[in-house]
């Protein structure tokens, strides 16, 4: 192919959507348009600008085109690129784990509690092991919420317990004990070096050995956390990106009644 | 009398920094009576004492547990090592490893009288003043001969976990303009009762601070200041439990700019507010004395609340800050107080309120190196809008003459910045900062607008959160969560076992020589 897609008045490729075979949508269908940037430790110049276009055809890029390059610092160059990509997913045989929740607002989750448990859920939440952010916990947990979603603080049928930051999984579990726990929750926010990993396989590790796992409701939440991996890790939940304290409500008083009716 | 463009009335000003001064008179009142481990470790270390024993536990450790389980941390550690000098003629360095190795205690040698110790002590103190006045001397060198970038200073933090990785960083961010540059410390270093030692390699989320550390950084910096003309600042964090310790550090390797919040641990740490309060007016005594310019966080105080609905927390902890720093002599230009942009976005007019509160602050703190934060809480991952978020909190910053300008990355809440997300982040200040230079000399505020009458509506709130903690004195008010609605018991959290009252004759010539020898 040459002379680019842009100065091609008749697309040679199948302009139809298949979900078998999806790729990047540009500005039409199955163009394989995508930007991507990123940094080669070379200094700036023609073969830089040689190395990106040959990197991004070893991607999957066709028509690789650096539309900007900048040397950040000696021997260290930054792309701006565009390419059409060649690979193709299978959308149709997508299965994806998820939490197995219908999603209600704070009324709805208080009232289905009131009328299937008839008490308070104890909630125990904390950012465990080393990490010092209570973004997360505090968004889930504390009255305020986060973006409108009100926090478990808020709810009448939720008796919430945030420990904050800091807290070492011993403690985290003796706290759970004495407060008589029906869910954990615990945040991972600094994931460097995948810490956030070690700390949560100690946690489950931990609550096995008490024999305490399958007496309590285990979620874990952050921004590199997905419902997958939570599982992976031994865990009931995991809550990721974009979701809220509604979603982590939700969760809680379904699953609780679910093992009840077991 | 200062003209305001906000229309503020400065009486109320005035009536603000007093209440905020009665607050400070208060906790100073309790400070003088006290010491801490943190306070004798750092002692230690200006008498020149480093190193680690056969266990790598830091010398001054070593020293201060010693006394403290002698039960004489009341006395300080200097009359004993006066007292060890003069008994075995050894030097402060010398003296600890023999105690490290078991082969001395210094408390149980024959007494010497008080002015004889201070005397043999003499030495040590005057090398240890003279060390850090040349070191801010050969800072201020820099300063008149190669000169400094323009206000506000952009600041960016590294990040790697590898002080050496850091430098790479740190050397090519300065290249790209960057004023100050802020390792960030290894995730959980505040709650270590000791500094580590040596060069390190491995962190979660940051650098350990350490004096080597230190020393490689701004060795690097120096160079890269030299290559590109212009100063560049090493920031660092003289917080957590070793505040005092990493200020004596910090002031002995020509640090320029330190983390440093007088409530900041007790509230978002845990740390116990009799150590923290007695531990930060050590710190800002050194940080006065070597000419660093120390960073309060009040940022912190809108990363969990709302920024609307608390941003007369963020100013009545500015005041009280400025009021305790003033106690330990640090210059209003030494100061930088903080606040942030971390209104919602979604919010109508949310840019003429943040505009607001950083005018105020300007105004209320006229020569104060005020440090402004970038969004944090809403910075979703969606680093397109987040770019155009920093562009809006970078011309908040040109038009309210801020001084350190804290650059928000786009990548902010996904990853610790690549080399890419700083050049990106510096570019858009330089862009914005060169473009609207002057626009906060052009532009007016309509009177009775949105922004004059938000700037006086939080003022009036801060006051009358000033005035209830003065009431209360502000170890009650943070036992009863006035601040922050965070409750902090006084002999509760950490830290509160290396907590002493002063003895009789206790010894710590520092403070009077700092707070005199500007």
């Amino acid at each position: 192919m040459s002379g680019g897609l842009y100065s091609t008045e008749k697309k040679d490729f199948d302009l139809t959507l298949d979900l078998k075979k999806i790729k990047p949508y540009g500005d039409t269908m199955n163009d394989g348009k995508t930007q991507l940037s990123f940094t080669l430790p070379v200094p700036a110049g023609d073969e830089a600008i040689e190395a990106a276009k040959q990197l991004m055809k070893k991607m999957g890029f066709e028509n690789p085109l650096v539309v900007y390059h900048k040397e950040l610092t000696k021997g260290f160059t930054f792309f701006n690129c565009y390419g059409s990509c060649t690979h193709t997913v299978d959308y149709s045989g997508i299965h994806v784990p998820k939490v197995e929740s219908t999603k209600w607002d704070m009324k709805e989750t208080d009232d289905f509690i009131r009328e299937n448990i008839g008490r308070p859920l104890i909630v125990v939440g904390a950012s465990t092991g080393t990490d010092a952010h209570t973004v997360g916990i505090d968004a889930i947990m504390n009255m305020k919420g986060f973006a409108g979603h009100y926090g478990l603080e808020r709810y009448e049928m939720f008796e919430a317990h945030n420990l904050g930051s800091q807290v070492p999984n011993e403690e985290f579990i003796a706290k759970a004990i004495e407060l008589k726990a029906d869910a954990l929750l615990v945040s991972q926010t600094v994931t460097q070096k995948d810490i956030h990993i070690k700390n949560l396989l100690e946690l489950v590790e931990m609550l096995e050995a008490e024999g305490l796992r399958d007496k309590v409701i285990l979620a874990c939440g952050g921004p590199r956390i997905t419902h997958e991996l939570a599982k992976e890790l031994g865990y009931d939940a995991g809550f990721g990106m974009n979701t809220y304290a509604d979603d982590v409500a939700s969760f809680i008083a379904q699953e609780f009644v679910r093992r009840k009716n077991k | 009398m200062q003209n305001s463009k906000l229309g503020l009335d400065f009486n109320k000003v005035a009536h603000a920094k007093a209440v905020a001064r009665n607050i400070a008179d208060d906790v100073q009142k309790f400070v003088d009576q006290y010491t801490t481990v943190a306070v004798e470790r750092t002692l230690c270390r200006l008498l020149g004492i480093d190193g680690v024993d056969a266990n790598t536990v830091p010398l001054p450790n070593v020293l201060v547990e010693t006394i403290k389980e002698k039960g004489v941390l009341n006395q300080g550690v200097l009359l004993f090592l006066g007292n060890a000098i003069i008994e075995t003629g050894m030097s402060p360095q010398q003296i600890a490893e023999t105690v490290a190795e078991g082969r001395l205690d210094p408390t149980t040698l024959p007494a010497h009288p008080e002015e004889e110790v201070k005397r043999a002590l003499q030495p040590y103190v005057d090398a240890s003043i003279k060390r850090i006045s040349d070191r801010r001397a050969k800072k201020e060198n820099y300063l008149n001969t190669i000169g400094e970038g323009p206000k506000p200073y952009l600041y960016v933090i590294v990040a790697t976990g590898n002080i050496y990785e850091d430098v790479v960083q740190a050397q090519a961010a300065a290249r790209q303009g960057a004023d100050i540059i802020a390792v960030i410390r290894t995730t959980g270093q505040s709650l270590l009762d000791y500094v580590p030692y040596g060069a390190t390699t491995e962190g979660f989320g940051g650098t350990f601070a350490t004096q080597e550390n230190f020393r490689i950084m701004r060795k690097a910096l120096d160079e890269v200041s030299e290559e590109v003309g212009r100063y560049i600042r090493l920031c660092n964090y003289c917080s957590g439990l070793c505040m005092p310790e990493i200020a004596a550090m910090g002031a002995l390797e020509g640090l320029d700019v330190m983390l440093n919040d007088a409530l900041y641990g007790i509230l978002f740490r845990d740390i116990n507010m009799q150590r923290t309060l007695v531990d930060q007016f050590m710190s800002r005594v050194i940080n006065g004395f070597a000419g660093v310019i120390i960073n309060t966080g009040e940022d912190n105080y809108l990363t969990t609340a709302d920024a609307v609905e608390q941003a007369h927390t963020v100013l009545a902890s500015d005041l009280i800050n400025e009021q305790l720093a003033l106690l330990a002599g640090l210059k209003e230009e030494q100061m930088g107080l903080g606040h942030a942009f971390e209104m919602d976005p979604s919010l109508t007019n949310g840019f003429l309120l943040e505009l607001a509160q950083a005018q105020m602050i300007r105004e209320i703190f006229p020569k104060a190196t005020l440090k402004y934060m970038p969004p944090t809480k809403f910075m979703t991952g969606n680093i397109f809008r987040g770019h155009i978020q920093d562009a809006l909190f970078n011309m908040v910053g040109i038009w309210t003459s801020q001084g350190i300008q804290l650059l928000g990355m786009p990548t902010e809440a996904i990853h610790t910045p690549f080399m890419s997300d700083r050049y990106l982040s510096i570019e858009n200040a330089k862009y914005i900062f060169n473009n609207m230079k002057d626009i906060g000399e052009e532009v007016e505020f309509k009177k009775d607008g949105i922004v004059q009458s938000r700037a006086k509506e939080v003022l009036d709130k801060a006051i009358a959160l000033l005035e209830n903690i003065e009431r209360e004195g502000l170890f009650t008010a943070l036992e009863k969560g006035i601040f922050a609605d965070v409750k902090r018991p006084k002999n509760g959290g950490k830290g509160l076992e290396g907590v002493a009252a002063k003895g009789e004759h206790y010894y710590n010539p520092f403070i009077e020589l700092m707070l005199n020898n500007k």
